[in-house]
């Protein structure tokens, strides 16, 4: 079967088991992203802290409604990007885009991405690849919301409009570190 | 023309899906390396080499843009495109004359709703199509978006009051309060003649003569109807049906508005241009009556001849075959999967009113994942919301699995799902 290919055991894992679900306090920003296909969706809080100058991933959460590979995808991103700096965590967002934009093809960087690998397999369906990037785009929104304290673009998923309680950043952090990322 | 060279899938009178499936060459192919199943005819049907040599033919002898010209094959198009008209009208007991062809059912609805919107400014003879605020636009909370969205629209460009029936647990539209919605105020009813979802068939015919009685419009969507059982517009009720090609059989690219004459003929236009004029002055114009006042533009002709092909093959199946066929597989279907623990039919679980869309959850698997695992035993079903997000609310299911039936479907295809439900199981257990 080449289910096993999509659905690795890590994969697996993660979705019954899913880190950082739930929503909490405090918050910068919280976004809510719908993937319009499917109807699946995510609410997610972003929390950022000054790191010597820089800002930096203090906390996320989220609660969704979705499949399997977009559960598993946003747990074990904010695994991977809690504690980082949001630059560090965007190069991340870029690494995972890449890998998942890849068709199967990518050399993913394994050092870099750790367990994310395991979706790989994912990049062979391309109807499934919204579903793997929908916590990582309503991330990328929340953060570029609680940097600058304005909505931010919708970068694929979900919908102009679909920004609930987009709260303003609280002007501790610098501005467009992660826009230059983006 | 070819109609049909031959009549192929109907030996001696017996319903033969074996004959009929080699007119699909696609259904030989394989998918993820098994033999393909496609049970997703409700998004968009396979078509019968019929169809595809009828759009060939016309491509490579009588290819020219109808209407236009006085050159011979500008002739020969343009007789292959109203012939195609008058064979569409003949498989829902038309007259040509009220045969629009649009691009889509989408846009055979849309054509209802902005032509209302453009009665506003329209002479006496539109007032039937006129709304405004204290009117009422009624809908169901079970039609797919495309019989949704441009009510909505409507009634945001004319300060109208967009008003619904609900849906029953069990899937029916819920007609209880059908005396106070139909009420004096109420414009226009739009209704679907078979939901897309549940497959219900709501009573359109007992609507309309509600409707008709407050001197109401009926838009009936029969995009899951049309393709699947007989449908007589004369006895239907409604005012207005859609349709499209691609869901029976044919192209895609093309669609139907079947309307009264007498309505088409007091209703103004949608969408303008080159075709449906009659005078064109600096100043203004005047427009052609139906159906050419709807058909602004070249006539997509080939297409037309495709759908006529399609209509010619479904009426050699016979339409009660058709309907019959697709009967005993839903009846399978909603045997199956409802005998599986953990799955839930969206719906009616009889066939009674109800056609081949089967839609269902899975305790604890998402539709996509249940979608993955069909995919890859070669099963193509439909995942997610299936543009009726409404009614998924409705019925309390986030999202569902749909699988739909047509005339090259097998029982064992039924089997086959259900199987692979059962492995969507036992890999996400």
């Amino acid at each position: 079967m080449q289910l096993q290919s999509m659905y690795q055991e890590i994969i697996l894992d993660h979705y019954r088991n899913p880190k950082n679900k739930g929503l909490r306090e405090p918050y910068d920003a919280q976004v809510h992203h719908v993937n319009p296909t499917c109807g699946d969706e995510v609410t997610l809080r972003v929390a950022l802290r000054d790191a010597d100058g820089e800002p930096a991933v203090a906390d996320v959460s989220y609660d969704a409604l979705g499949c399997s590979i977009s559960q598993a995808s946003a747990s074990m991103m904010t695994e991977m990007i809690i504690g980082k700096t949001v630059r560090e965590a965007m190069d991340l967002s870029g690494e995972f885009l890449t890998l998942m934009q890849s068709r199967g093809e990518g050399e993913p960087d394994e050092d870099m991405l750790g367990d994310a690998v395991a979706f790989e397999g994912v990049s062979k369906y391309p109807a499934r690849i919204k579903c793997a990037l929908l916590g990582w785009m309503a991330w990328k929104d929340a953060t570029a919301q609680a940097l600058d304290g304005t909505p931010g673009q919708h970068a694929g998923n979900g919908r102009p409009g679909e920004h609930a309680n987009g709260q303003a950043g609280n002007g501790r952090i610098a501005a467009d570190a992660a826009r230059e990322q983006t | 023309m070819t109609a049909t060279d031959h009549v192929a899938g109907q030996a001696a009178g017996t319903f033969d899906v074996g004959a009929i499936r080699a007119d699909f060459p696609i259904l030989a192919r394989t998918a993820r390396g098994k033999p393909l199943v496609y049970l997703d005819s409700g998004a968009t049907a396979q078509k019968p080499l019929q169809v595809l040599d009828a759009e060939r033919e016309f491509y490579t002898r009588h290819n020219a843009a109808a209407h236009r010209g006085a050159h011979l094959l500008g002739e020969e198009a343009t007789d292959a495109y109203e012939g195609a008209r008058a064979r569409v009208a003949a498989f829902i007991g038309a007259e040509p004359g009220e045969i629009v062809f649009t691009k889509s059912a989408t846009e055979a609805i849309n054509l209802v709703a902005y032509a209302m919107s453009n009665a506003v400014t329209a002479g006496p003879e539109a007032d039937r199509f006129r709304v405004g605020p204290g009117d009422e636009v009624l809908v169901t909370e079970m039609e797919h978006h495309a019989n949704l969205v441009p009510w909505q629209q409507l009634c945001q460009r004319t300060g109208a009051t967009l008003r619904w029936f609900g849906v029953t647990a069990d899937g029916r539209l819920d007609l209880s309060n059908a005396a106070e919605l139909i009420n004096d105020r109420t414009k226009v009813v739009a209704v679907t003649h078979q939901s897309n979802v549940t497959g219900t068939v709501p009573p359109v015919g007992e609507i309309a003569a509600l409707a008709h009685a407050r001197g109401a419009l009926v838009v009936a969507d029969g995009a899951q109807s049309v393709p699947h059982r007989p449908v007589d517009v004369a006895t239907l009720g409604p005012d207005f049906l859609a349709f499209s090609a691609h869901k029976m059989l044919g192209p895609s690219g093309i669609g139907v508005l079947w309307g009264r004459r007498g309505l088409l003929a007091a209703m103004p236009p949608f969408v303008t241009g080159g075709s449906m004029i009659e005078v064109v002055r600096m100043e203004g114009s005047t427009f052609l009556p139906p159906p050419e006042r709807f058909e602004a533009g070249v006539p997509a002709a080939a297409q037309a001849v495709g759908l006529a092909a399609a209509c010619e093959y479904l009426d050699a199946l016979g339409m009660p075959a058709v309907a019959a066929h697709e009967e005993e597989l839903t009846a399978r279907a909603l045997g199956a999967l409802s005998g599986i623990p953990g799955v839930r039919v969206l719906g009616p679980l009889s066939t009674e009113d109800r056609g081949g869309a089967v839609s269902f959850t899975v305790d604890g698997i998402h539709p996509h994942d249940v979608g993955q695992v069909l995919d890859d035993l070669g099963i193509a079903v439909r995942t997610g919301h299936h543009c009726a997000w409404p009614l998924h609310r409705a019925l309390g299911a986030q999202s569902s699995t749909r699988a739909t039936f047509y005339v090259y479907n097998t029982p064992d295809e039924v089997d086959a799902l259900a199987d692979g439900v059962r492995q969507a199981q036992k890999f996400f257990a």
